[in-house]
């Protein structure tokens, strides 16, 4: 008998839930697979749709997401050997899957952490609660293929942002099966679009585009990229956060920082009398 | 607290005469709690109606079925075969009863009136410029008397929704007291389109300015915007009704239009009638559904009850 | 007049066993002395299960479990893995609710709407709540590296059994604890169907131990020597005598005790929203509510018409089989808590306050008490200061914002209050002069894992749910 000839994937960008091929029909080889190339049209299809998709996500109880977040978990812990297939060690899955755990438990306690009465000095109720900047353009880290992408997509999202991320160009396989993960777990289409190809070519227009409340340079390796992305960025004050050190250990405990950077911080006053 | 109760029923029927005594009354009305009355409404929702009961509960919500058609497109030969649907909606079944009314613009009233003519169904015609109601008063009183000149029985009128928005209760009030003078002795249901009104505090006062002016029904809407009935915007016109017929005595219909589709729909509006104005209300006379796609569902369900089997939409009228 | 037929939940999704041991060290075991009790469903008398009666030697073997399970498995487990379990208990929770619910409303006698769609979705929540905390402890405001306890001992009411067994073991094994609990002698099936969930969790041995009996069971547990913390939610009567109990112990002590709250009514309120929250701040769970809204304070003028508007309500209530899915109020938990009731509601009408019920059927079998409210009753009457757990409202009325927070901080409870206003500021002005530990402002009788509960004066001390609901469970 002959041998059986396999069936190949087909790679995908992710864009509102979808997987569409990138408007411009071009694509790049990694690892044997073509690869979407996204454009800057593809950026902007991203933008809206994760535009879009804010209301519905950070409306949502913050138990919901939780749920959400914890069933993405589930969902990876399930493809892990899809993920080693693709060269991404077993540990890497695993610690992956659980920074998904890690932050889904946070959905509804950073408020409690991050937010609080204020004692004023008057007969004043004062409260500050986060509550999520909203659009957020994430250009993924390099490596670790996925642990860096979960740690830079969990914390964005789990407050409330939508993201569209800039995948790292040498591993957007990935990426595209984390969409497929994503895809299958109750996430609503629009909170997490991803798109693969040459940083150079999305991520000025993410950094430049007025409807994006803030960007995170994580995987920016040159420098003057990332100082010239910072620039754009400046024209409608989006929040930044600056790229992190190539020995940065992306094992360790990630503390809330990525998450409070991508927060508001509201303060209601009202007065009490009768 | 409420206008219910105490006040003297004298009191009321003097408010239209001034905008500010209108003013004040509508807006000392309790307020309405929005997640409260959201609350309210869910919870009745999951009363589970089974068997006998949801038998009792389909047949009558057929017969509070306003049997609507509100098209451009609608065409003589098309009103005729919904008002045939209307008299017989199971040809199949003899025991099944007929609906409460067929709901037409007015141009279609006569061909919906020839075939209505005898029966117990009831004509009712849309006026006053349904939907938006954005023409000059005379127009829309003359359109009134044309409906019902050529034989509608019930005039589906729209409210200012701009005067009431923009506070001016007494053109809204005027507009309906001449629009029942219009109507002479049709049943003048008043289309408060609470989609527009956007809150529930909005949707109690412009159910009292209804009431206060003369409105035989109080109706959510016309479904010509995207918001159309909800459970919990009819809990807060039965509250009105209710209280409205404590404070003056008299009882005042309520109609739930756009949206509702199905069996479930329906028999969660007939439990909240029930727990919320009680079997006064539980009548074709004083609750009407403005439905088109209700009625085959209905009959879908109640053949089910019958069979014991789930019917399929292609063994009922389409019309 | 639209009847609605009989729509009763099937009683088939759960297998009830015939006798059940106690749940020690991760399997179930016969008790040392080979006493037994029945558990039996309210509703009708009928009994459901034969409960081993845990003596003094089985709260010592439970104890010893839960210290072994501590020192060796759970104690150095890391707050990740913990929280997994956790996880795990949440999702089986989740998997299993419709089972869990019918078995609570048989042995408790609540309606199954609340077990369904109350109870069940709060138990689950709480574990998934406290599984997100047992990997960042160090995040939760108690020091950087905050330590468990040991073992708790965890005693439970029969209110809300299954709930009340979420708020005790999901905070505890989140914080690094192992726990021995009793549920209340009435109501032990579902925290027996749990320990089946804790085998299915694969959660080791001796992290969950479960103890049935009554109150000495209860005394045994909380007095032995081995156990670091004493958790309970019960009368005022038993928090104070282990109160005395562990007294000159290094046992940390929370208590959740009973409550006669003031919901009260202002001239403005949302009047039919009002009306429902009085109703379900009452009749909620029959009225076996701890935190219930068992004293209506209504502004004098609008009394009249708030109580026409709340009779007119209560007449709209269905009382009857709790498995029937359109019924409100279910069958009273035992017949001890019925003779208490009718004790007390005696005792209203000969002070002479007036009785009002509506006309409502009840059932030949089983124990049930129609809803009541008594009007005319001032503060000095039993029915305005004793906690009846049932059923009965007493309604009095105010004249004054300040009058209002007198008459409602006037008893020796403090765990709840509700304030029925459309104006804001009067809301956080009552807020802050009501001296009790949960304020509802225009709802009533909420909950959520996020949200600390817990009472002030003999409410009890302490607080479950929330970030500070951890703080009983650490050593801090």
């Amino acid at each position: 008998m002959s041998e059986r000839v396999a069936v190949r994937k087909t790679y995908k960008l992710f864009i509102g839930g979808k997987f569409p091929r990138s408007e411009s029909g071009r694509s790049y080889l990694v690892q044997s697979a073509n690869v979407s190339l996204a454009s800057r049209k593809d950026a902007r299809d991203a933008v809206v749709a994760a535009r879009a998709a804010v209301k519905g996500w950070a409306g949502a109880t913050a138990y919901n997401r939780g749920q959400i977040l914890y069933r993405v978990a589930e969902m990876l812990e399930g493809r892990r050997e899809q993920f080693v297939a693709l060269g991404v060690p077993g540990d890497e899955v695993d610690a992956a899957t659980d920074r998904w755990v890690w932050y889904a438990g946070w959905s509804d306690k950073l408020p409690q952490v991050y937010g609080g009465a204020n004692p004023v000095a008057g007969p004043y109720f004062n409260l500050s609660a986060p509550e999520p900047t909203g659009v957020v353009a994430v250009v993924a880290p390099e490596a670790p293929a996925l642990l860096g992408l979960v740690s830079v997509i969990a914390p964005a999202i789990v407050t409330g942002n939508t993201v569209v991320v800039a995948a790292s160009p040498a591993a957007p396989l990935a990426a595209v099966t984390l969409a497929e993960v994503l895809a299958t777990s109750d996430l609503p289409g629009g909170v997490v679009n991803i798109l693969t190809g040459r940083l150079p070519e999305t991520v000025p227009t993410l950094a430049a585009h007025m409807d994006v409340n803030a960007i995170d340079l994580t995987g920016v390796a040159d420098p003057e990229l990332a100082a010239d992305l910072e620039v754009r960025a400046a024209e409608n004050l989006k929040r930044v956060l600056r790229p992190v050190p190539d020995d940065h250990d992306w094992s360790s405990d990630p503390g809330v920082g990525r998450m409070t950077a991508l927060l508001e911080t509201k303060t209601v006053w009202h007065p009490k009398g009768i | 607290m409420t206008a219910t109760a105490t006040s003297a029923r004298s009191d009321l029927s003097e408010l239209g005469r001034s905008e500010t005594a209108l003013r004040t009354f509508l807006h000392g009305l309790p307020g309405v709690d929005q997640v409260g009355a959201e609350q309210r409404a869910a919870q009745l929702g999951t009363r589970s109606i089974k068997t006998t009961a949801k038998a009792q509960a389909i047949d009558l919500a057929i017969r509070m079925v306003d049997l609507t058609t509100l098209e451009g497109a609608d065409t003589p030969g098309k009103v005729r075969a919904l008002a045939a649907k209307a008299l017989r909606p199971d040809p199949a079944d003899p025991s099944c009863p007929h609906v409460g009314a067929v709901c037409v613009y007015p141009a279609m009233v006569p061909y919906v009136a020839e075939v209505l003519r005898g029966s117990k169904v009831h004509l009712a015609s849309v006026a006053t410029s349904f939907p938006s109601g954005q023409a000059p008063l005379e127009i829309k009183l003359a359109d009134t008397r044309a409906a019902v000149e050529a034989g509608a029985d019930e005039i589906d009128m729209v409210i200012n929704r701009g005067a009431f928005l923009a506070g001016r209760y007494a053109e809204v009030y005027d507009e309906i007291v001449a629009t029942k003078q219009a109507c002479g002795d049709a049943h003048l249901k008043v289309i408060l389109e609470t989609g527009e009104l956007a809150t529930y505090d909005n949707v109690r006062r412009a159910s009292w300015l209804a009431m206060l002016a003369g409105g035989d029904f109080i109706k959510t809407s016309t479904g010509k915007v995207p918001v159309a009935a909800t459970l919990p915007v009819t809990l807060v016109m039965l509250e009105a009704v209710r209280d409205f017929r404590a404070a003056t005595g008299r009882q005042v219909g309520v109609k739930p239009a756009g949206g509702i589709k199905t069996t479930k729909d329906a028999i969660k509006y007939l439990v909240m009638v029930n727990e919320t104005v009680g079997p006064d209300w539980l009548d074709p006379d004083w609750f009407r559904f403005g439905a088109s796609s209700l009625l085959n569902d209905l009959l879908m369900q109640r053949t089910k009850l019958t069979t014991g089997v789930y019917a399929g939409p292609d063994y009922f009228t389409l019309d | 007049m639209f009847e609605y037929a009989p729509a009763p939940e099937s009683r088939s999704v759960v297998d009830i066993k015939p006798s059940y041991g106690l749940f020690i060290d991760g399997t179930f075991v016969d008790p040392a002395d080979g006493g037994s009790f029945k558990s039996i469903n309210p509703s009708s008398e009928e009994v459901l299960a034969e409960i081993a009666e845990g003596g003094a030697q089985d709260v010592d073997r439970a104890v010893r479990a839960a210290r072994k399970a501590y020192d060796k498995v759970w104690g150095p487990m890391p707050g990740r893995d913990r929280a997994k379990y956790l996880y795990r208990i949440a999702r089986i929770i989740q998997e299993r609710s419709r089972e869990l619910a019918v078995l609570e409303s048989l042995d408790n006698g609540k309606p199954i709407k609340e077990s369904r769609d109350v109870d069940l979705p709060l138990v689950a929540a709480h574990f998934f709540y406290y599984a997100g905390w047992a990997d960042k402890l160090p995040h939760a405001g108690f020091g950087a590296n905050p330590q468990p306890l040991g073992v708790a001992a965890q005693v439970i009411p029969w209110n809300f059994p299954l709930l009340m067994l979420a708020w005790k073991i999901a905070p505890a094994l989140a914080a690094g604890n192992t726990v021995v609990l009793k549920p209340a002698e009435t109501t032990p099936l579902t925290a027996l169907l749990f320990a089946e969930i804790c085998q299915q969790a694969e959660l080791p041995a001796g992290v969950v131990n479960i103890v049935t009996g009554a109150g000495e069971t209860g005394r045994a547990l909380v007095e032995h020597d081995g156990v670091d913390k004493v958790a309970f939610t019960g009368s005022t009567d038993v928090g104070r005598a282990i109160a005395r109990a562990v007294a000159g112990s290094r046992k940390k002590l929370t208590l959740e005790l009973g409550g006669k709250a003031a919901n009260i009514v202002f001239d403005d309120a949302p009047v039919d929203q009002a009306v429902e929250g009085i109703v379900n701040g009452i009749f909620f769970n029959q009225g076996h509510v701890c935190c219930a809204g068992s004293r209506l304070l209504v502004q004098e003028s609008v009394a009249e018409q708030v109580l026409d508007s709340l009779k007119r309500r209560m007449a709209q209530l269905r009382v009857g089989d709790p498995l029937d899915k359109n019924t409100d109020i279910g069958a009273i938990n035992s017949a001890a808590q019925l003779a208490r009731i009718r004790e007390l509601t005696e005792a209203g009408a000969a002070e002479g306050a007036e009785r009002w019920s509506p006309p409502c059927e009840l059932p030949d079998r089983g124990f049930w008490f129609a809803p009541t409210i008594f009007t005319g009753v001032t503060q000095a009457h039993r029915i305005a200061r004793e906690e009846i757990f049932g059923p009965v409202l007493s309604v009095l009325t105010f004249r004054t914002p300040a009058e209002a927070v007198e008459k409602a901080n006037n008893t020796p409870y403090g765990l709840s209050a509700g304030i029925w206003t459309e104006k804001g500021s009067r809301i956080l002005w009552m807020a802050d002069r009501l001296r009790a530990g949960v304020v509802w402002a225009n709802t009533f009788n909420k909950f959520d894992p996020t949200s600390p509960f817990g009472g002030y004066k003999e409410s009890g001390y302490g607080r479950e749910g929330g970030r500070h609901g951890l703080e009983a469970y650490l050593n801090v």
